[in-house]
């Protein structure tokens, strides 16, 4: 392989991870708080709908992205409503928002099929850039990506070195007892939630805008649910998402490659190897009780009704 | 202004009975609403979702051969999900279901006779099973999340089903189109009453499973473990229910139902096995299961509501000339509403001021 083409790969590993980190990361706070949200492959389809149209309408890209991460957001509300203010269950409720984002964008976005989009353009750091091999990878990428690395190290930090993000833990791990010591558990949730749904906005922006500029029906193709599988691959750690996330972009880029090089295998079975991997991988984690056992908030999924 | 939930004493029956028919004024308020904004008149158009396609005998043939895989694999969906076993891909199930029976007609074409049919349908059911017991033993074995990975074999079965169409089984004499050769006579699940319409046994199938399942669940004790470990996996454990039986089981009710759905309309409905065979029946289902409230003859009411949404759009896209995709729109708010309506059934809703002395 040569230099060139081994950069390139690179490259591409990383736009193919970053929508997988982001939703993963966002998702991941959310369930911190206790809440198990399925709904983030609804608010990222929402949000690459929203990004594409917002930034066609206004002629630029940045706009999209906003547009995108508002869009998320203000989806991921309605399942707040639904199972924080009416208690509902949390993964039909989560299984509802991902309908209905599929239907919802689908008729947005009918009349933006085969509109050739508006990308992102990368910012390239002058000279650092330059490095050999790793330098394109780390200095002349889309914006996005340079956001994705930022996010990691702010919920790393918020999670584990702020007394709000000691709080949401606290929340997930008992709400009862959060709830008395005063802690206002419905209003962290909501916050939490919110934020999940901007980050799976923000995913699904960087695939209208970044990935592939264009609006394709259902083209988040299941990274909703990768994502979630990640943060449970990640036992809810923010550093493994980013592992987790670029070892699912490396798998996607090498199937697009061996299918360029003509390999002698269907194409389709070479589809299948992100859905198979992610299956390998969460039974290579969850039969590990131990380690899942050890950051699994113990709240997750529970709903939860103060009593007067 | 903020809601509190008082927690009732008991399960209001009231709204029980209610919630279902509550949701669907609500969803047909917003459908409105959702059509003035599109520039439609909400009346006309609700009119022609809803009541046109009722009007038409050959038009209700078309509503229970959509009502049919719904209710099949709704009434599995119930099962697991009344065990808390949230197996979401009923989809790949009904795909390989459908391939599974396929196989048959498509790789013996010269097998014919009064076993061929008998023979795919325990096929397709066979293979809804297979598919649904990978998510299963998962589960039971490594604890794996069966949730995310019903769901992953959803795009594999896709994946798979394409493949197939386009390479080993595309029809030799079908110039290139991706899709299998046509099912001989034999193949084909008849017709219930072909005079009027189309509409094929597999709606049969789909009222003998709700009841055989409504039986079970509510006359076993089989349907009593299942409920016991829905609701208390503890308190099952000490009654000596087994675990690892129940998810195992509910699986593979749900994966024969999905199988069988798939091969009645891939033989009744297609005539043939193409790239897509589905319009999502498998996610529609959950709706079905939830609108139903997870009881099978609920379901069966709950399944033709649903075709009908179908059957409107299909309906809508002509006389009014909107999107076919507000069908599934309607589906996602049908199912919101629901969700939402359910809380009345355990919870009374108050609505308190800002203020309050605590």
């Amino acid at each position: 392989m040569s230099f060139e083409m081994a950069e390139a790969i690179l490259l591409t590993i990383a736009t193919a991870a970053t929508p997988l980190l982001i939703a993963a990361l966002g998702e991941l706070v959310v369930e911190r708080s206790g809440v198990l949200n399925l709904g983030v492959e609804g608010m990222m389809v929402m949000g690459a709908v929203t990004g594409f149209a917002a930034a066609q309408l206004s002629g630029s890209p940045w706009i999209g992205v906003l547009a995108a991460i508002v869009a998320g957001a203000v989806f991921s509300m309605l399942f707040a409503f639904l199972t924080l203010s009416l208690a509902t269950n949390q993964v039909a409720t989560g299984l509802s928002l991902t309908i209905l984002g599929l239907g919802l964008s689908g008729m947005i976005g009918e009349s933006f099929i085969g509109t050739p989009g508006l990308k992102l353009q990368s910012w390239v750091i002058p000279g650092l850039s330059e490095i050999p091999l790793v330098g394109k990878f780390l200095f002349a990428q889309d914006p996005i990506f340079y956001i994705s690395i930022l996010l990691t190290i702010c919920v790393w930090w918020f999670i584990f070195r702020t007394r709000a993000g000691l709080t949401l833990r606290a929340v997930g791990d008992s709400h009862g007892s959060a709830h008395a010591l005063g802690i206002r558990v419905i209003r962290i949730r909501y916050l939490a939630v919110l934020f999940g749904g901007a980050c799976a906005g923000l995913a699904g922006g960087q695939l209208s805008l970044v990935y592939t500029p264009q609006w394709v029906e259902n083209m988040t193709a299941g990274r909703g649910w990768i994502a979630l599988a990640l943060v449970v691959f990640a036992s809810w750690l923010p550093w493994r998402v980013v592992a987790g996330a670029y070892l699912f972009g490396a798998v996607t880029i090498a199937q697009f490659h061996a299918q360029a090089q003509g390999i002698a295998i269907p194409s389709q079975f070479l589809s299948a190897l992100p859905y198979l991997a992610t299956i390998v991988v969460l039974v290579l984690i969850s039969s590990n009780r131990r380690m899942t056992m050890r950051n699994t908030p113990a709240s997750l999924g529970k709903p939860f009704v103060p009593e007067r | 202004m903020r809601i509190e939930l008082v927690r009732r004493p008991n399960p209001s029956a009231l709204y029980s009975a209610l919630s279902p028919l509550l949701a669907l004024a609500i969803t047909a308020a917003l459908g409105a609403v959702m059509f003035a904004l599109l520039g439609k008149a909400p009346h006309l158009a609700l009119y022609s979702y809803f009541i046109e396609p009722l009007t038409e005998v050959w038009s209700i043939h078309e509503l229970l051969i959509k009502a049919a895989p719904l209710i099949l694999i709704a009434v599995g969906l119930s099962v697991c999900f009344l065990s808390n076993n949230w197996n979401i891909g009923a989809e790949g199930q009904f795909i390989m279901g459908a391939i599974a029976g396929s196989a048959l007609p498509i790789l013996a074409p010269d097998f014919q006779g009064p076993l061929v049919l008998p023979a795919m349908l325990i096929m397709g059911m066979l293979g809804g099973m297979a598919y649904a017991a990978i998510p299963a033993v998962l589960k039971a074995r490594f604890n794996t999340n069966e949730i995310l990975s019903s769901l992953m074999l959803v795009y594999v079965a896709q994946l798979f089903l394409d493949w197939l169409v386009r390479g080993p089984w595309r029809n030799p004499e079908g110039f290139n189109f991706p899709e299998s050769r046509n099912f001989h006579a034999d193949a084909i699940l008849p017709e219930i009453m072909s005079s009027s319409g189309r509409a094929h046994y597999g709606f049969v199938f789909a009222i003998i499973a709700a009841l055989v399942v409504w039986f079970t669940l509510n006359r076993t004790l089989k349907g009593f473990e299942i409920r016991v470990l829905g609701q208390s996996p503890r308190a099952g454990r000490f009654a000596g229910f087994s675990y690892t039986t129940t998810v195992i089981t509910t699986f593979l009710i749900a994966g024969a139902l999905a199988g069988l759905a798939g091969i009645s309309e891939v033989s009744g409905a297609i005539g043939q096995l193409r790239p897509v065979i589905s319009p999502g029946y498998g996610f529609t289902a959950i709706i079905v299961a939830f609108l139903g409230r997870l009881n099978p003859l609920g379901i069966v009411a709950a399944g033709l509501v649903l075709a009908l949404s179908y059957l409107g759009g299909e309906a809508a896209q002509i006389t009014l000339g909107v999107s076919n995709k507000v069908s599934n729109v309607f589906q996602g708010i049908l199912l919101f509403s629901v969700l939402a309506c359910d809380t009345l059934i355990h919870y009374r809703i108050r609505i308190a001021g800002p203020a309050r002395a605590e």
